[in-house]
């Protein structure tokens, strides 16, 4: 037990000493090894967000009402009150057009475009939160409201959210598959760098052989060269996808505002952060094996 | 300790290296063995850490039968052969004490003992001063210590040598020769394939004569 522990930290020290005898191929492949997991955990990340949008939204199913541009402020005030008086209405907020102007005057990137309208082009808006929260009662107050005077149109957002759901369903494959290809091109790039490996170290492993050591031993540090490289690149990767996120942001916010959505782009979560380095080490170590499969069979 | 019975060695493409080869080394012994260039030294010495296999015959060493040995348990049998390499086989990448460190960390063995190990094992052959050089460093004569040194550091119960004086001067190749000596009278079985005889007369060793892959009287 404790020479099998020795063993293996004499392979991974050995593996981090091959490591760093050549840093600018570590990092070279570090970097190619990451740039391909940032695409698949990039899109995971998205993924993730856009889930916890659609659950935000799908928790508190509202209607949005939009009037036409040229209702009056009385007009506006008429409607508010059939709104609130309405029964199946459990709560009416208004979003008045210099409100929405205001706010995306201040957001970042918008405001400029903002301020170069010559007028207020957002219409009075009202969120209702219906009492009854079942799909057939909203589609039924807003096929109601729809047809109330100057009611430019009237959003269920709820409906919305079964869209991105269809949405989320497709692109969830999409990622899927994109990982999948890219982590046969990660297996390919280990298989490669190892299989060179075991090339330069060809006079060690002679000498080890003749010295008595075993397949096993022979294999270990390769073995922890491939896990490594691949967690590199992993981690590469999570800190792009990071970068990533923290410059989306607040456009993205902004963005969000535009719907009257507030919403805040979260970092890839935990369970995926650790799900992409333990990938990135497995599909490391399956190319280590490949390599040393195809290469030490004398 | 190492026994032959009717060892035979062809290579592929048929050159009969060895024949017909029967004898007894016992533990403790001190062993040369001579011939022409060519006769199947290197060859014989091969056969006892089953570097290459016999095609004909048995060889026994401690014990076991080496012929028959499955790969698998190859490693465990070299581990209990110290070997000094022809070409010495030294790695050039690494120091000196890491050159004699690699078969205790291919054994396992704990790395503060080890480290001690290694230190007992070239203050012996009068490299400890220079631990931490690389090989190119070393002269021939001290390489070849060096090469030494790896052989033993594990404490193997017998020792094999190949021509270990070759190149080197009467003086160096008797401060070797007496090297071997000593490991043998600590109980280590020592077989060493060699041009100079004369080296070796001192301690009247047993000598094997081969001739053609052939025992000569
Ligand atoms: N790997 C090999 N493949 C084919 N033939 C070989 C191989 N190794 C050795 N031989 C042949 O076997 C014979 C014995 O070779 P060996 O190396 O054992 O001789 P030796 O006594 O050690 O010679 P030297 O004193 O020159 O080292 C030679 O004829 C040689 O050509
Ligand atoms: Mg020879």
């Amino acid at each position: 037990m404790k020479g099998w522990l020795l063993h293996h930290r004499q392979a991974a020290a050995q593996a981090l000493r091959r490591l760093a005898a050549t840093p600018l191929n570590t990092l070279l492949g570090a970097l190619v090894l990451g740039t391909a997991l940032a695409l698949p955990a990039g899109g995971e990340m998205m993924l993730a967000n856009f889930q916890r949008l659609a659950r935000h939204i799908a928790a508190t199913p509202q209607l949005s009402v939009f009037m036409a541009l040229d209702t009056s402020v009385k007009e506006v005030d008429e409607i508010e009150s059939m709104l609130r008086k309405h029964p199946q209405t459990l709560k009416v907020r208004k979003v008045p057009r210099e409100e929405t102007l205001r706010r995306l005057k201040e957001s970042e990137g918008l405001g400029e475009v903002i301020e170069s309208l010559p007028r207020n082009p957002f219409p009075d808006a009202f969120v209702v939160a219906p009492k009854d929260e079942s799909h057939a009662s909203l589609e039924a107050m807003r096929a109601e409201f729809v047809n109330y005077p100057h009611v430019e149109h009237v959003q269920l957002d709820s409906a919305w959210v079964k869209k991105l759901d269809a949405f989320l369903r497709l692109a969830r494959l999409a990622v899927a598959f994109l990982a999948a290809v890219l982590g046969i091109a990660l297996v390919a790039v280990t298989f490669n760098t190892i299989r060179l490996q075991i090339l330069t170290q060809e006079a060690e492993i002679e000498v080890s052989r003749l010295l008595g050591a075993t397949d096993a031993f022979i294999r270990r540090p390769f073995f922890y060269f491939g896990a490594l490289q691949g967690l590199a690149g992993g981690l590469v990767a999570w800190f792009a996808v990071f970068a990533a996120t923290l410059l989306l942001r607040g456009p993205v916010a902004d963005l969000a505002a535009l719907y009257g959505v507030e919403f805040a782009l979260h970092i890839l979560p935990l369970a995926d952060s650790v799900l992409l380095l333990g990938l990135a080490a497995l599909l490391g170590l399956a190319g280590a094996w490949a390599a040393l499969f195809r290469y030490l069979r004398d | 300790m190492i026994r032959f019975e009717q060892v035979g060695k062809a290579y592929p493409g048929g050159i009969a290296a060895l024949a017909e080869l029967t004898f007894d080394i016992g533990a403790g012994e001190m062993v040369i063995l001579s011939g022409h260039s060519g006769a199947g030294k290197s060859t014989l010495l091969k056969l006892i850490p089953a570097i290459e296999r016999p095609t004909q015959g048995t060889v026994i060493v401690n014990g076991q039968n080496v012929s028959t040995l499955k790969r698998a348990a190859v490693p465990f049998l070299r581990r209990n052969i110290g070997m000094v390499f022809q070409d010495q086989k030294l790695l050039h990448d690494r120091s000196v004490f890491d050159n004699v460190m690699l078969p205790l960390s291919i054994a396992g063995v704990a790395l503060r003992d080890a480290g001690r190990r290694v230190r007992a094992a070239l203050d012996k052959v009068g490299l400890l001063e220079r631990e931490k050089v690389m090989p190119v460093a070393l002269s021939g004569g001290e390489q070849q210590r060096l090469a030494i040194a790896r052989a033993v550091v594990a404490r193997p119960a017998i020792l094999i040598a190949d021509e270990p004086t070759a190149h080197l001067d009467d003086d160096t190749g008797r401060d070797i020769v007496a090297t071997f000596r000593a490991f043998n009278q600590v109980g280590v079985t020592v077989l060493v394939a060699t041009h100079h005889d004369a080296l070796f007369t001192p301690f009247m060793t047993r000598r094997l004569i081969l001739s053609r892959g052939r025992l000569a009287a």
